[in-house]
């Protein structure tokens, strides 16, 4: 089957400034594909190039099969685009803005509509001049979902939703890739990803830096493991495919961190011991991200380092912290 | 420290300071273009009518004739310096009120409008400190604009408590817009509609005046006029009234400064009983569900543009309505006087007085409707700047459609208020006369503007399909030099071709002179091509995005 979205070598400019950088994107049917990455980093003007909104600077853009910017209207009545921050008309109440998006796009299912007005309790009678940032989200995203589409382009959609509202917008992604749909999820909350993505790619300034399926991507990172033993574990430092090593109670517990490929040898290693008790924990999605990131998050971390040494109370968490991030930006650079 | 918190003032200079930089090119380029127009009327004046006789009898015209008397305001002697502020007033200051007042809502309502003020107003900034601040940014610029107009005055030999008063007669009707902006910005919940209320006034002021003038009498001299009382009421009409190098009313200026205040006053009250960010007319409910009306592009733009239309026709057309019944005035004044006559026919043989009346009163409402398409077309603009044409684009509609939703009411809207103008001059006209003979005139000099203020609009049109950026400012520089030309170009003595820059130099004085095909189809057809770049532009540039 076709692939429902497809870009290769994308490239857009804005005078001086690259937003796009040879961004390859591929997007198969039924998929709920997760687009990751901070702000500025490309996100949404890859959306506007898909939806025809910017001209594409060069590369290859394809969209249900059509071009973005010469069938924009003939693709548009086959998406639904949900905007991360969204501008309504002050002088119209919320429901007639969500009619007239619909009907504009020219496909509105008023049943479907009606009932996600009552989930995400919007007051569809106040002026869009009245609403909370939340509230106009839940307009823009109200308007998207209750179409019939294939294809949902939704650019950070949740932006200023509670998370009461989030759990509805998760439900209402699930029912619409059970009915067949594709979703593209631009964010940069990680745990909302983790929670609706098949697959996820990650951009850093304009070009896409990871792809694949979530399940795949963790393989290619670590897992953390916590372990009690009846022995005192030794060797731990030096066992291939481990890192990170912190020691307490006298040798007894341990937690550290493993590479995918060492994990039957390190488990081996340790059954050596005595487990009395051991949990692991898969890799996150923010781990994965931070891979990508981790050098700027060094950075960032280096700076804050000075003005943090001062604060004895504070000290211990930040130390924890920057631990912590170091150790993805080692893992970044060995890759 | 904790006495910042009641200091309603707190931050003032802060604020005065970030005004200033956000207006440093804005207002210094308002000041020298409306010094430059002063210097030019010198000029051209000192150029055409230099000998004293010459003067007198220019004086006397100006003083005799009813459509002097309403459209440039009351003759003032026969001195050179009094002859070029009569002439040059009305335009000075009403560019100095636009300036001014545009300062002040952009400094505070359109403020609150983008959230700027609610991130201000968590500083330490007092209650009062963004009103404050606009107003001392507003009202300076205006001194500023008066000591320019004084400057450029004295420099070319109009010295004298003359050159003061000239630059206080502008700068006065300044503030006093200042004030009124202040109280738009506190009542509208909008820059817009605090900017409208700006216009309305302007043009009860202009209209108040008018009247006050046209039933003046003629002074002893005969050289100037003796305004009627209605002039008293109009701040434009206080301007003139100082009348520079004629009479030199310095008491005048008190008058400016009483009402500046009275208005400061009421906007400080007003903005002590309000929130940050609603205006005082409060924010309705609105339907549960779209009427199926507003469901397409037209719809919508329909929606958007209703308000703009509606405050331009019943302003344009209540103006029209109360000029007609003037047109028996001026007919009465001008059969008096053989002289006026004589020239009148010179000007247009075989016209009648009604006729010119109309055919002049008609060009003026052509360059307002104009105003009305540059606004209602700037519209789009404002859509895509602030982000919400961005999801309509995203669905189904297309670029083309969605513009042609806009162009079409724009130019509808404009034909609408050319046309029930012209009937309502008619109208009045044939009442107060008790003559309906002439009925369909004021109408075919309304609609004769129509191509004028179409090829306006094309060029507008193709701003914003070109140079998206620039087409706000560069639109209203299209109207306000349309308005130059058209008010003082054959004053101004400016070269042909930049008459020919107008497309209203080329609309026949119908009805006075006979309708003329060629010029109404070439400004028919630089319309439709200056639209057809628009339309082909638009459809080929990137999107600006909003925020």
């Amino acid at each position: 089957m076709e692939h429902v979205i497809q870009v290769e070598g994308l490239v857009k400019t804005f005078g001086s400034t690259r937003a796009l950088d040879g961004l390859d994107l591929t997007v198969e049917p039924g998929e709920v594909h997760g687009f990751l990455g901070p702000n500025g980093s490309g996100k949404s003007t890859t959306i506007r190039v898909l939806l025809g909104l910017l001209r594409k600077d060069a590369g290859h853009a394809r969209l249900l099969g059509g071009d973005p910017w010469r069938d924009a209207v003939a693709l548009h009545r086959r998406l639904a685009y949900v905007p991360g921050d969204v501008n309504l008309w002050p002088n119209l109440s919320g429901g007639e803005a969500i009619d007239l998006l619909g009907s504009l796009r020219g496909s509105l299912d008023r049943v479907r509509r009606d009932e996600l007005v009552e989930r995400f309790q919007l007051d569809p009678t106040k002026k869009c001049s009245a609403y909370s940032k939340g509230n106009r989200q839940k307009v823009a995203i109200i308007a998207g979902m209750a179409s019939d589409v294939e294809l949902f382009l939704l650019d950070e959609p949740t932006s200023g939703l509670d998370p009461l509202m989030e759990t509805v917008f998760q439900d209402v992604v699930r029912e619409i890739t059970a009915g067949g749909g594709t979703v593209l999820l631009s964010s940069h909350i990680l745990a909302e990803a983790e929670a609706l993505c098949d697959t996820v790619s990650i951009i850093r300034a304009g070009r896409i830096v990871e792809s694949g399926s979530l399940t795949a991507l963790r393989h290619l990172t670590r897992t953390t493991l916590h372990v009690t033993t009846t022995e005192p574990l030794d060797g731990l430092d030096t066992t291939p495919g481990v890192f990170d090593v912190r020691i307490s109670d006298g040798g007894h517990t341990a937690r550290f961190e493993v590479a995918a490929d060492q994990l039957d040898a390190v488990i081996k290693h340790i059954g050596e011991h005595g487990v009395v008790a051991l949990t692991s924990a898969p890799p996150t999605l923010e781990e994965l991200f931070l891979r990508h990131y981790g050098d700027e998050l060094a950075t960032l971390a280096g700076n804050g380092n000075g003005n943090g040494t001062s604060n004895g109370t504070a000290d211990d968490g930040a130390a924890r912290t920057r631990g912590g991030r170091r150790r993805h930006a080692d893992a970044g650079a060995a890759r | 420290m904790t006495r910042t918190t009641s200091r309603p003032l707190a931050g003032t200079g802060r604020l005065v300071r970030l005004a200033l930089r956000r207006d440093r090119i804005i207002l210094p380029v308002w000041i020298a273009s409306i010094a430059a127009i002063a210097w030019m009327v010198i000029g051209s004046y000192e150029a055409t009518v230099g000998g004293e006789a010459e003067r007198m009898s220019t004086a006397a015209f100006a003083a005799g004739n009813p459509m002097a008397r309403m459209f440039d305001g009351p003759a003032a002697g026969y001195d050179l310096g009094a002859m070029v502020m009569v002439e040059s007033y009305q335009v000075l200051a009403i560019l100095a009120a636009l300036m001014t007042a545009q300062a002040v809502v952009r400094h505070t309502r359109q403020d609150e409008e983008t959230g700027r003020a609610e991130l201000l107003g968590s500083a330490v900034v007092g209650r009062h400190a963004r009103l404050t601040a606009a107003l001392v940014v507003a009202l300076g610029a205006n001194v500023a604009l008066g000591a320019t107009i004084t400057a450029v005055l004295a420099g070319t030999g109009y010295t004298g408590a003359g050159a003061l008063i000239s630059g206080v007669s502008v700068a006065g009707l300044g503030w006093v817009f200042a004030g009124l902006a202040g109280i738009g910005a506190q009542v509208f919940s909008t820059a817009r509609g605090a900017n409208a209320a700006v216009g309305v006034g302007l043009g009860v002021a202009f209209l108040v005046r008018a009247v006050g003038d046209l039933l003046g009498d003629v002074a002893a001299n005969g050289v100037a006029v003796v305004s009627a009382w209605p002039s008293w009421l109009s701040p434009l009409g206080w301007g003139q009234q100082m009348r520079p190098y004629y009479e030199d009313n310095w008491w005048i200026t008190g008058l400016f400064l009483a009402l500046t205040a009275v208005l400061v006053a009421v906007a400080v009250a007003l903005a002590a009983r309000r929130d940050v960010g609603p205006g005082m007319v409060p924010a309705r409910t609105g339907p549960r569900c779209a009427a199926p009306t507003l469901l397409h592009s037209l719809g919508l733009a329909w929606r958007l543009q209703r308000g703009i239309f509606v405050t331009w026709l019943v302003g344009l057309v209540t103006m029209g309505a109360a000029l007609g019944p003037m047109g028996e005035s001026a007919e009465e004044l001008i059969s008096e006087n053989a002289q006026m006559y004589e020239l009148l026919e010179r000007l247009s043989p075989g016209a009648g007085v009604v006729d010119l009346y109309f055919a002049f009163s008609m060009a003026i409402f052509g360059i307002a409707a104009a105003g009305y398409t540059v606004q209602a077309l700037l519209r789009m603009r404002a859509e895509e700047v602030s982000g919400r044409l961005e999801p309509v684009l995203a669905t189904a509609t297309g670029r083309r459609r969605w513009l042609a939703g806009h162009v079409l009411i724009a130019a509808a809207g404009t034909a609408v208020i050319l046309a029930l103008t012209g009937v309502a001059s008619g109208l009045t006209y044939g009442a107060a006369a008790g003559d309906w003979s002439v009925m369909g005139d004021p109408l075919t000099g309304a609609l004769v503007q129509l191509p004028a203020t179409f090829a306006l609009g094309a060029f507008v049109l193709a701003l914003f399909g070109l140079l998206p950026r620039l087409s706000g400012p560069l639109a209203w520089a299209s109207l306000a030099l349309a308005l130059v030309v058209g008010q003082l170009g054959s004053l101004l003595d400016l070269p042909q071709w930049v008459l020919d820059v107008s497309p209203f130099t080329h609309v026949p004085l119908v009805p006075a002179d006979p309708f003329e095909a060629t010029p109404v189809l070439w400004l028919t057809a630089v319309a439709l091509a200056l639209g057809a770049v628009g339309f082909a532009a638009f459809r080929r540039r990137d999107l600006a995005i909003g925020a």
